[in-house]
């Protein structure tokens, strides 16, 4: 009796005890939301940290050179005895690489939506499309290797004078990269005109191809902008590519065959000497990267205002 | 009838032509379609015919050596395998965590579209600024060194938005009938969360951590700027040991090979063994996808 006593609870104690445990509980319940706010939070204190990190930095180093000096300086000899800063070497490959990568990306990224959304029974595209998205997930250093060690010697056989590090190959290479972020995007944007003003056009008369060209792509303009500036984008930023295949010269020149610097690949060469913290070359890195950073987001608030000012509702 | 008044001749002229410029274009449109896939090909039997021949259990399980008969990239699995064991429980906290935020508990207004906005735009910097964080915050600051959990935490800063974007969607595809049935037990919103919209949404959160993961492993950029070094080091034994990865090993035997021509089969070797990697990642995501998706 006296056992059993022990483990029997009168009835206040086992509501004392419920209370005791709803309240526990009841706290932990509204710790919730703000324990998930602080981790939402993180994101947002990445980005703090970006911009802060570029700015600090950068100001240090135009404290040793002048903001003007940077920005139209076409010399770039960070190394030298009297070094010289001037940014427009590294932009000069920057936007030659890109012009090259949208050459090849744009056409035929487009044209690739074009038959993916237009032509291709269901099930081709069932199978072309995630073939495509494949490119997409290869790592860039993959892609970097291959336009070292096979598209630079495949291109000596058109320019016998090409250099071993040429900004023509990795351009050629990231414009492959880019074909399926554009294909996709684009057909997404063409997939969502209505099928009925396709049937219009075509009651008309039309063949597909000019229901393509005079109805569909008008209609779809809008998101097809919007991928070629993220291709844009995509292509200021990407790093390795450029990093293996075109070297590291920092003259000012136009000939694509010849090696260039992106800002990117200036990144990857200076950090990867391990430049003395505290030094102007260092703090170098983080003016190219802010310079790096301004324009892609630049492209990409460029591409997100294009798609949702210029959407066409139907 | 009224075709009595066409010149049937001309009409069926124009319209050939026209056919016939449609059909020419469609086959130009293919072709672009597999220009991308051709490339794709070339590059792939390119690699493996180079390095295939190079992959043995030496290859796979040697230190680091300058001599390309004895070099061994057992040092870089090891740490991309290190890497991972930071970038999955960090990506997948952080994530799931914040997604849970933005769709189940914030408030729609400027706090919610303000996070969501800020999500979008980190996902378009380039890698190779997350490495410059990477370096500045990681490295120097909190003074890890460049070390396992400094390259491990910056890939988990670079793949978050992927994370938070794929876990978003899929919390938004559990249907609504079933919280409100939890409710309508009694349940309280974290216990529903946690009970029954969780478990529902965790293939689509798996699906997209596990592709996120397979960009991180792959990416380059950030651990160049870390300084991450290409000597013989002894393998990571944990998170706050110096390391090399696979991608870095790749990079540095490609533009070694201006020295060694040797290092560019090395490299190709090595890409087949973080291709596979990828490829069976990618294999577990689509069949987690197709096994675990319940359709409501």
């Amino acid at each position: 009796m006296a056992a059993n006593n022990k483990n029997r609870m009168s009835v206040s104690e086992m509501i004392e005890q419920q209370k005791q445990k709803r309240k526990i509980f009841n706290q932990l319940e509204r710790m919730i939301p703000s324990l998930l706010l602080m981790i939402a939070s993180i994101s947002v204190l990445t980005t703090v940290g970006i911009i802060y990190t570029l700015f600090a930095e950068s100001v240090a180093f135009f404290r040793n050179v002048p903001i003007l000096d940077f920005f139209t300086g076409t010399v770039l000899k960070p190394l030298s005895q009297n070094p010289e800063f001037g940014v427009l070497p590294l932009l000069n490959g920057t936007i030659i690489s890109t012009v090259i990568a949208m050459l090849v990306a744009g056409p035929i990224g487009m044209m690739s939506a074009i038959y993916l959304s237009e032509y291709a029974p269901d099930n081709v595209r069932r199978v072309l499309k995630p073939l495509l998205e494949i490119l997409a997930g290869v790592p860039t250093i993959v892609y970097g290797f291959f336009a070292f060690t096979f598209v630079t010697p495949l291109l000596r056989m058109v320019f016998p004078s090409i250099e071993a590090t040429n900004i023509l190959s990795p351009g050629i290479i990231m414009g492959v990269m880019i074909i399926p972020m554009i294909a996709s995007l684009s057909e997404d944007a063409m997939s969502s005109v209505p099928n009925s003003m396709r049937e219009g056009a075509l009651a008309l008369g039309s063949t597909k191809l000019e229901t393509t060209f005079k109805v569909v792509i008008p209609a779809a303009l809008s998101g097809i902008v919007a991928s070629f500036v993220l291709g844009i984008s995509r292509a200021i930023g990407e790093t390795m590519i450029v990093a293996i295949a075109s070297g590291s010269s920092k003259n000012f020149s136009f000939d694509i065959t010849g090696s260039m610097q992106t800002m990117t690949a200036y990144i990857v060469e200076v950090a990867g000497g391990e430049a003395a913290a505290g030094t102007t070359i260092y703090y170098s890195l983080y003016a190219v990267a802010l310079t790096l950073f301004v324009f892609t987001l630049i492209m990409n608030l460029l591409a997100k205002y294009i798609s949702r000012k210029f959407r066409e509702e139907y | 009838m009224a075709t009595r008044y066409m010149d049937a001749e001309l009409v069926g002229k124009r319209m050939s032509s026209r056919v016939r410029k449609n059909t020419g274009w469609k086959g130009l449109f293919f072709a672009s379609t597999l220009f991308g896939l051709v490339v794709l090909a070339v590059l792939l039997v390119r690699i493996f015919t180079q390095g295939i021949e190079y992959i043995n259990i030496d290859f796979l399980m040697n230190h680091l050596s300058t001599d390309a008969s004895r070099a061994g990239i057992m040092g870089a699995i090891l740490g991309t395998a290190w890497l991972m064991v930071v970038v999955i429980p960090v990506t997948m906290v952080i994530g799931v965590g914040t997604a849970i935020y933005l769709e189940l508990y914030a408030k729609k207004g400027k706090l919610q579209s303000f996070i969501a906005t800020n999500i979008s735009n980190l996902a378009g910097v380039p890698s190779i600024v997350y490495g410059l964080l990477g370096l500045t915050l990681f490295v120097r600051t909190l003074e890890f060194g460049n070390v396992i959990l400094a390259g491990g935490l910056t890939l988990s800063l670079l793949v978050l938005p992927i994370v938070i974007v794929a876990a978003q969607e899929a919390l938004r595809a559990v249907p609504g009938n079933l919280s409100e049935a939890s409710y309508g037990m009694g349940a309280t919103k974290w216990q529903t969360v946690r009970r029954i919209i969780l478990p529902a949404a965790l293939p689509g959160i798996l699906t997209g951590a596990i592709l996120a993961l397979s960009r991180a492993i792959g990416e380059t950029a950030p651990l160049t700027v870390l300084g991450i070094p290409a000597l013989l080091i002894p393998f990571p034994e944990g998170i706050f040991d110096t390391f090399t990865a696979l991608p870095m090993q790749i990079y540095y035997w490609t533009i070694d090979a201006s020295l060694v021509a040797e290092y560019a089969n090395l490299a190709a070797a090595t890409i087949i063994v973080l291709l596979v990697l990828l490829f069976l990642l990618n294999s577990i995501a689509i069949l987690i996808r197709n096994k675990f998706q319940q359709r409501y």
